[in-house]
């Protein structure tokens, strides 16, 4: 690892501040932002949304729209202050001497120009070289950045490739233009687990191949930690901690990287053994920012007289180049920090079956939508959207769904709610067969003992209504007894037990933030007294810190309810956390089902195994092997005859996982895996998660 | 979000708890941000306090046969007063006729909207959202209807079943439900989708529960604004009817129809055409800058 002091600086941001203009007067989005990135040097700089790391980006770019405005300090690319550039120069430095990939690769492509005519613009304008000599440099690009078929690729329109190649093909247009910063904001976020993976391996390769700097831009630490040498922790439009990145996720310094980092669910852990500890309170709105340390309203280590006095500048902590912006470094660093952790809860025993699925089948008919195609039954094809699914769930047990998309996960959860009818199979919830009955047709009863938590905060309130009213809706339908003001007062207490202030009775949904937000959902779908919540991906579009809050509400909540969970997730790391048992689904089939602790260790199916090893590691004391899958995922429309897998699997044996549906291994009662290969074969794969040598980093 | 930037305090604070009154002036507040907007605003209040004290502002009776083919600002011989904007050739005062044709066209273009949307947004509901053969059904009958010229949809309509102020409104419907209809259920489509809908479901509400509680509140944005911009479309409409005689039966005034009236003396009294045509025009515009501001404001948030 070499140290930023050892070479020239690229990139020198000197105290960076940028202002948005907006009705209510200026909104600073970031504040006194010093950063220096060397030639070849990757950087991370992550924090929650709102933090300005965005802002950053688009800073050094010149590129922050009519209403932001670079307020103070500068930004220098070698040398040359970027504020002096005029237009010709700015072009000139887009896309040629720094580059920039987005999040969403199908927004960052023009879906009506072939890949060719987009990648070939790049060398045409910044090179200067001719029509065929740029095709053949895309080409050569495409080859680079791990496309198999460059001359397919180049030819094809954005949407007739997948997520993970219109990444690749977004990365091979950054890099085409030869530059020496590559900005890279939230990469992967849009992308799944195992192809994340592969971007994630991509990425950290381009500064070893290129000699390209990287600024990384992401929430997530695990990729900041597998993809940076130097991390940046920003929070309220400043960085609060700066330093190596192994060095300062081993020993974080400022009490907002410490709380970051006890947020995050880590494979290793289980929601028993150590529970996560939530940051305390929420983000400050950027225009009621404290005078002072920005975090001290959230900090257990804040006094007041020192925290909230004036600007606190950022200081050196260490010999490693580390920085912290906290005056109380020193006395937190003596405090052990392990000693804060929440401790360990006794496990909750669990009750009897509350439901069974057996063989359940789904298939969508695909017809044309011509009248000749119906009549003749020519065109119609089946999209097989869950096959042959078979498990249990238990009173007060916490069953996981994990999978990518398109997995059939989220059909089956419209099936158990009624929102669609199964084809094939059984469902049966607290003793009734419910897989073919729709929502309409079920008893008021059955309805309200099964209710669903949704994915996207912004979604799942109605901004046409106030928080009590949805609330009261519910708690109408199912509570009969109640009237009047004893509805009121069971929406009040609701309110209470999603610990949300009552105030927000009044209020509507825009008023409140993402994770206030899932908070009311969940307290809507805990209001009819359920047996049974389904939660799909219920944390995963939240910030990390609120991630934690709303995952520890909801194992409260059902602890104190002992509500069965179908907890749908893609999300391993917080799988391990929360749940009791897992079934791992892959094209609508079962893979591998069984308890957490079975999951989480050999015999893997070689899918289970590659998605443990695509979970990004925020804990340096882990060291994990790298599994990436080639390929993308098979349309459910045409899916393989043998395995679901087979496409894809590492561990192929050969013609027989093409043809033959794999068996049901059943190592032990209760854990079912999947898989042509034999059972003492998969039990002797070395496990994915091992303890890192400890590298004396500090 | 950065308008609310109060509402973003820690927890603990109490916010003032908006009443119905409080929020009606935010939403008047909000229009003030736009100057398109409040100049759009401004032009049909002007028409509406016209309309609404039209017995207390017209100088004359606005039927009354006073003194053929004065000129604007000419004295009333026969009596005290001016003809502000002249006589017509009957000699009725043409300001006086103006400011009482503004009763018509307010009550019939608002009536006549309201009444399309009505029927355009039930359309559009159960097209959107319960789609299949319901919405192959109405989709079909909307491309039908659409397909005639609209103005030989307002002549076959009007001259079927009669010249009066209902059928008006039943023309008006007919022609424009079905484009209201298209608007809603694209909207409802978009809608229908949201989590919130499918919560709805989750708990078993109605279908129409859904579509009027969950769905058309979100849908406002949109409707608001087209509604505006079809008042305008509406007015030009019954102006249009007037003209061609298919307005409202006389002698009642009615501005499209105080052009056509003037049309053989148009050359010579240019003033009996020109101002009722700056009447209609002025009212469309308002309709219209309205929709363009409140479109432009609608995009900022």
């Amino acid at each position: 690892m070499t140290g930023p002091s050892d070479l020239a600086p690229l990139l020198e941001i000197d105290r960076l501040s940028v202002s948005y203009s907006s009705r209510g007067g200026a909104i600073p989005a970031v504040v006194d932002l010093s950063l220096r990135i060397a030639t070849g040097e990757s950087v991370g700089l992550v924090g929650e949304s709102g933090c300005g790391k965005s802002t950053v980006a688009m800073a050094i770019l010149r590129a922050l729209g009519r209403n932001g405005a670079i307020v103070g300090g500068s930004v220098r690319f070698r040398g040359r202050n970027l504020a002096d550039l005029d237009g010709a120069g700015l072009r000139a430095l887009r896309g040629g001497e720094i580059a920039m990939v987005y999040q969403e690769p199908m927004a960052a492509l023009n879906p009506s120009l072939t890949v060719a005519t987009q990648l070939a613009e790049v060398p045409m304008i910044h090179a200067r070289v001719g029509k065929a000599e740029a095709r053949r440099r895309a080409a050569a690009m495409l080859g680079q950045v791990g496309i198999g078929e460059p001359d397919r690729v180049l030819a094809a329109y954005p949407h007739q490739l997948s997520g993970g190649q219109q990444q690749r093909v977004v990365i091979a247009m950054a890099l085409l233009g030869d530059p020496s910063l590559l900005l890279l904001d939230e990469p992967t976020t849009a992308l799944d687990v195992t192809v994340e993976a592969g971007i994630v391996k991509l990425i950290a390769d381009i500064g070893r191949r290129f000699g390209t700097a990287q600024l990384y831009i992401s929430h997530n630490l695990g990729l900041i930690l597998e993809t940076c040498a130097r991390v940046c922790v920003m929070y309220a439009g400043q960085i609060v901690e700066e330093g190596p990145a192994e060095a300062l996720f081993r020993r974080p310094r400022h009490p907002y990287t410490q709380g970051l980092i006890a947020c995050i669910p880590l494979p290793t852990n289980d929601k028993n053994a150590r529970p996560l500890a939530p940051i305390p309170g929420q983000l400050p709105p950027p225009r009621h920012r404290p005078r002072g340390c920005v975090f001290a309203p959230r900090c257990v280590h804040a006094r007041p007289g020192l925290c909230d006095v004036g600007p606190i500048a950022m200081e050196r902590a260490d010999a490693s180049a580390r920085q912290v912006r906290c005056v109380r470094w020193r006395d937190i660093a003596a405090a052990d920090v392990a000693a804060e952790a929440p401790p360990a809860r006794p496990p909750v025993p669990i009750g009897d079956e509350v439901l069974r699925v057996s063989a359940l089948q789904k298939y969508y008919p695909i017809g044309e939508a011509g009248i000749g195609a119906l009549i003749s039954g020519e065109g119609i094809r089946t999209v097989k959207a869950n096959e042959a699914l078979e498990f249990s769930a238990r009173h007060r047990e916490t069953v996981a769904i994990v999978g990518e998309s398109g997995c059939g996960k989220s059909t089956f959860a419209k099936i158990l709610l009624g929102l669609e009818t199964a084809t094939g199979g059984a469902v049966y919830f607290a003793g009734d067969e419910i897989s073919r009955i729709p929502v309409g047709s079920r008893t008021p009863a059955q309805v309200g003992a099964l209710q669903m938590v949704f994915q996207n905060p912004d979604e799942t309130l109605n901004p046409s209504h106030s928080i009590g009213a949805q609330i009261a809706r519910v708690v109408r339908r199912f509570d009969k007894e109640r009237r009047g003001f004893g509805i009121r007062g069971r929406v009040l207490e609701l309110l209470d037990t999603v610990k949300l202030p009552r105030e927000f009775y009044r209020r509507r949904p825009r008023q409140l933030s993402g994770g206030q937000k899932q908070r009311v959902g969940i307290a809507r779908a805990f209001a009819g007294n359920p047996k049974m919540v389904v939660a799909d991906e219920p944390i995963s579009a939240l910030d990390v810190s609120v991630a934690a809050a709303v995952t520890e509400l909801l194992m409260d909540i059902q602890r104190e309810h002992g509500t069965t969970l179908l907890f749908i997730s893609h999300d391993l790391g917080v799988v391990r956390y929360l749940a009791d048992r897992v079934v791992v689904m892959y094209l609508g089939q079962i893979m591998e089902r069984g308890t957490t602790a079975q999951i989480f260790a050999p015999p893997y199916h070689p899918y289970t195994e590659a998605l443990l090893a695509a979970v990004p590691m925020a804990d340096p004391a882990v060291s994990k092997r790298e599994i990436v899958l080639e390929g993308p995922l098979p349309s459910a429309l045409d899916p393989p005859a043998g395995c679901p897998f087979v496409t894809r699997c590492p561990r192929k044996i050969g013609r027989i996982c093409e043809v033959e549906p794999p068996p049901q291994r059943k190592p032990v009662r209760g854990h079912v895996i999947a898989c042509h290969i034999p059972l003492d074969e998969l039990a002797a794969i070395e496990p994915v998660f091992s303890a890192a040598p400890d590298a004396a980093a500090e | 979000m950065s308008r609310a930037g109060g509402t973003g305090e820690p927890a603990g604070a109490q916010p003032p708890t908006p009443g119905a009154l409080r929020r009606a002036l935010g939403s008047l507040t909000l229009l003030g941000e736009s100057p398109v907007a409040m100049v759009g605003a401004g032009i049909v209040a002007f028409w509406i306090v016209i309309a609404i004290f039209a017995p207390w502002l017209a100088p004359f009776d606005p039927n009354a046969t006073l003194q053929p083919f004065a000129k604007p600002g000419a004295a009333y011989a026969a009596g005290a007063g001016t003809f502000w904007l002249g006589t017509d050739q009957l000699g009725r005062d043409i300001l006086s006729r103006l400011i009482w044709g503004s009763r018509t066209v307010l009550f019939y273009a608002p009536a006549a909207t309201a009444i399309a949307y009505a029927i355009g947004i039930g359309m559009g509901l159960a097209a959107g959202y319960f789609r299949g053969w319901a919405d192959e059904l109405l989709s079909f009958l909307a491309n039908v209807i659409l397909s005639f010229p609209v103005l030989v949809l307002y002549i076959l309509v009007i001259t079927t079943i009669g010249a009066s102020g209902l059928n008006i409104i039943i023309a008006i419907t007919f022609a424009s439900a079905p484009g209201i209809m298209r608007i809603v259920r694209g909207l409802v489509l978009d809608l229908r989708n949201r989590e919130y809908v499918a919560a709805a479901r989750t708990r078993g509400e109605a279908a129409w529960y859904i579509m009027l509680v969950e769905i058309l509140p979100n849908a406002r944005g949109p409707l608001i604004v087209d509604a505006c911009l079809r008042l305008g479309y509406v007015v030009i409409t019954i102006g249009v009817l007037g003209f061609l005689g298919l307005g409202l039966p006389p002698p009642d005034p009615d501005w499209g129809g105080m052009i056509n009236e003037a049309r053989p003396v148009a050359l010579a009294f240019p003033h009996m055409t020109v101002f009722p045509c700056i009447a209609i025009s002025s009212l469309i515009l308002g309709f219209n800058l309205l929709a363009d501001g409140l479109r432009e404001i609608s995009l900022r948030d």
